[in-house]
């Protein structure tokens, strides 16, 4: 399935993003500031977790990422070329830096699986045949065999639609993958399936990810970057751990930390000798036994 | 992209006009639209366009935002126009080449533009300042008479205000869906027609299933609260006329009357005044 070993162009896949602002509904009363002097720099490689309430911008922020949305004023750079040049290629633009969004959807349309999937190599100029090789090994990455191929995509469970998204983004073999709220309206055990893919396609290519969603529970156990959107303003952008630090502020913004965080938390108050920082069920568990174990010697 | 079109859609601020009862703009539209095509001597369109201005001035609409509408329709009513110009059997003013522009041509393509866009922006002025809520049931209590000969009045409006509420939200859908399709490397601008139609179907597929969809939902929504169209059924918000109203009702009469007076005037004064259709 791998077709080329992981990174070796990709090194230098880089966005980064100069006082970027976006304002829309600009010329009424009704103009909204989306996004307010945002500086980022996505290097090649990191899997990262952007983090906001629902309205704090993260969705006007990744659409950039990709020149779905150009920003009012300020630059973003994509392996050191501005996008925002007349002459820059988006298509080429759109196939390094994919982008899924976040319902199924609102992409699906072929009659089948397969023919679905091809949609996006073949409006980048690849022939049926590369176009149906690069879509196979797409959907057998995200998990979905040959039985599904010839199936319609609007037969498919929740999941399952989900998957073929992903595939059929992931089919134009792009070097920085965007998700938006993968893990919406699905129950936890098809949250955990997504998002255990996600970290299996990141490890497998070699690529960057960028994973959008409100919830820290999610991201927390996966990602080793995250960026918290409020406002249209970056509020925190550190390790998981670091961020993980700042509850009240992130409490107050509609987020929250980790469900094992405040467990620690509320166990050290009452006296605990426990890790407070841990932010995984594992880090967690391991404290807590060594806890225990130290009480009993 | 989408959200540029303007015709047709509610403009939110505080004015005479947007408190209104719906009946009395749609009694006043209907009567406008009337008066623009039955009146047919040059001045009495002075008499229409201070009546429209008015209005607009009091319904605190900015002129810039009404005319952005008028875009859209731009080409159609240059189409009308250039039509009427040259296709119009008459005494000949000028030609050249196998184009004729005639005498009658000119007036009936000057008077088709003047009422096109003065149509345009007259009933455009109606659901910039009434919410489709509002319409729908003016609409349904000015109708109501014909449910005596079984007409299906509330059916009718309500299929209507379901109709105006889907508007926003499918145009918001296509801009997602446009997106979604857009980042797998669709084009939309490029090509010929046939390219152009065929780039389309990406879009028209998801569209019609979340429509369809939506429409269901919304059908099991008003089955679960026991919707059994109109009988017997009360408004919260049950329609009132108030003075403002009796007012408006009042100077729509008087400037149905002054369109009659000053056609029937400059229909029989001779010169500049008497410039008329046909």
């Amino acid at each position: 399935m791998k077709k080329e070993p992981a990174g070796n162009h990709k090194e230098t896949m880089e966005i980064r993003l100069e006082h970027v602002n976006y304002i829309y509904g600009g010329d009424t009363e009704l103009a909204v500031h989306a996004l307010d002097d945002v500086n980022i720099t996505l290097p090649a490689g990191q899997f990262i977790g952007l983090i906001g309430h629902t309205g704090s911008g993260k969705s006007t922020l990744v659409q950039h990422l990709n020149g779905l949305l150009k920003p009012t004023s300020g630059r973003i750079y994509c392996d050191g070329e501005d996008i925002c040049a007349k002459d820059y290629n988006m298509k080429k633009l759109r196939q390094k830096v994919g982008l899924v969004f976040q319902y199924p959807e609102h992409q699906l349309f072929e009659a089948d699986v397969l023919s679905d999937v091809c949609f996006g190599p073949k409006n980048l100029g690849f022939s049926k045949e590369e176009a149906e090789a690069k879509a196979k090994a797409a959907l057998l990455q995200v998990g979905l065999s040959e039985e599904y191929f010839d199936q319609s995509p609007f037969d498919l469970s929740g999941g399952q639609k989900r998957r073929v998204a992903i595939a059929g983004v992931l089919a134009m073999d792009p070097e920085v993958l965007i998700l938006d709220e993968p893990t919406a309206g699905l129950d936890p055990k098809g949250r955990e399936e997504i998002l255990n893919l996600i970290r299996k396609l990141k490890e497998e290519r070699g690529i960057t990810v960028v994973l959008v969603s409100h919830s820290m529970d999610d991201v927390a156990n996966y990602v080793e970057r995250i960026i918290v959107v409020n406002h249209g303003r970056i509020m925190f952008d550190d390790a998981p751990r670091k961020v993980f630090t700042h509850v009240e502020e992130l409490e107050n913004m509609g987020l929250a930390a980790p469900q094992v965080t405040y467990i620690m938390k509320a166990l050290a108050e009452k006296g605990a000798a426990v890790d407070t920082s841990a932010i995984t069920l594992e880090e967690a568990k391991q404290s807590i036994l060594e806890w225990v174990k130290g009480n009993k010697a | 992209m989408l959200r540029d079109i303007t015709l047709g859609q509610y403009y939110q601020t505080d004015s005479v006009i947007h408190r209104l009862d719906p009946r009395v703009k749609l009694v006043g539209t209907l009567l406008f639209i009337i008066s623009l095509f039955v009146v047919n001597q040059f001045p009495v369109y002075l008499v229409v366009l201070v009546f429209l201005g008015s209005v607009i001035a009091l319904s605190h609409v900015p002129l810039g935002f009404m005319l952005r509408g008028m875009k859209a329709i731009a080409f159609l009513l240059i189409l009308a126009f250039v039509c009427n110009l040259f296709l119009t059997p008459g005494d000949i003013l000028v030609s050249f080449w196998k184009l004729r522009i005639t005498k009658q041509g000119l007036s009936t393509a000057v008077f088709m533009a003047i009422r096109l866009s003065l149509l345009i922006v007259g009933s455009s002025l109606m659901t910039l300042t009434t919410t489709p809520n509002h319409l729908t049931d003016g609409l349904e209590k000015l109708l109501n008479p014909l449910k005596k000969i079984r007409v299906p009045v509330h059916e009718i409006s309500m299929m209507m205000s379901i109709a105006l509420r889907f508007i926003p939200i499918l145009l918001e859908e296509t801009d997602k869906i446009m997106k979604a399709q857009m980042a797998r490397g669709a084009d939309f601008d490029t090509g010929n027609l046939i390219q152009k139609a065929k780039a389309l179907i990406p879009l028209l597929v998801p569209l019609f299933i979340s429509a369809f969809r939506r429409a269901n939902d919304l059908a099991m929504a008003m089955e679960a609260r026991c919707y059994r169209g109109g009988d017997g059924r009360t408004k919260m918000k049950p329609l009132k006329y108030e003075k403002r109203d009796f007012a408006a009702y009042g100077l729509l009469l008087f400037y149905m009357a002054a369109c009659a007076g000053v056609n029937i005037l400059s229909a029989h004064l001779p010169g500049i005044l008497s410039w008329h259709l046909g």
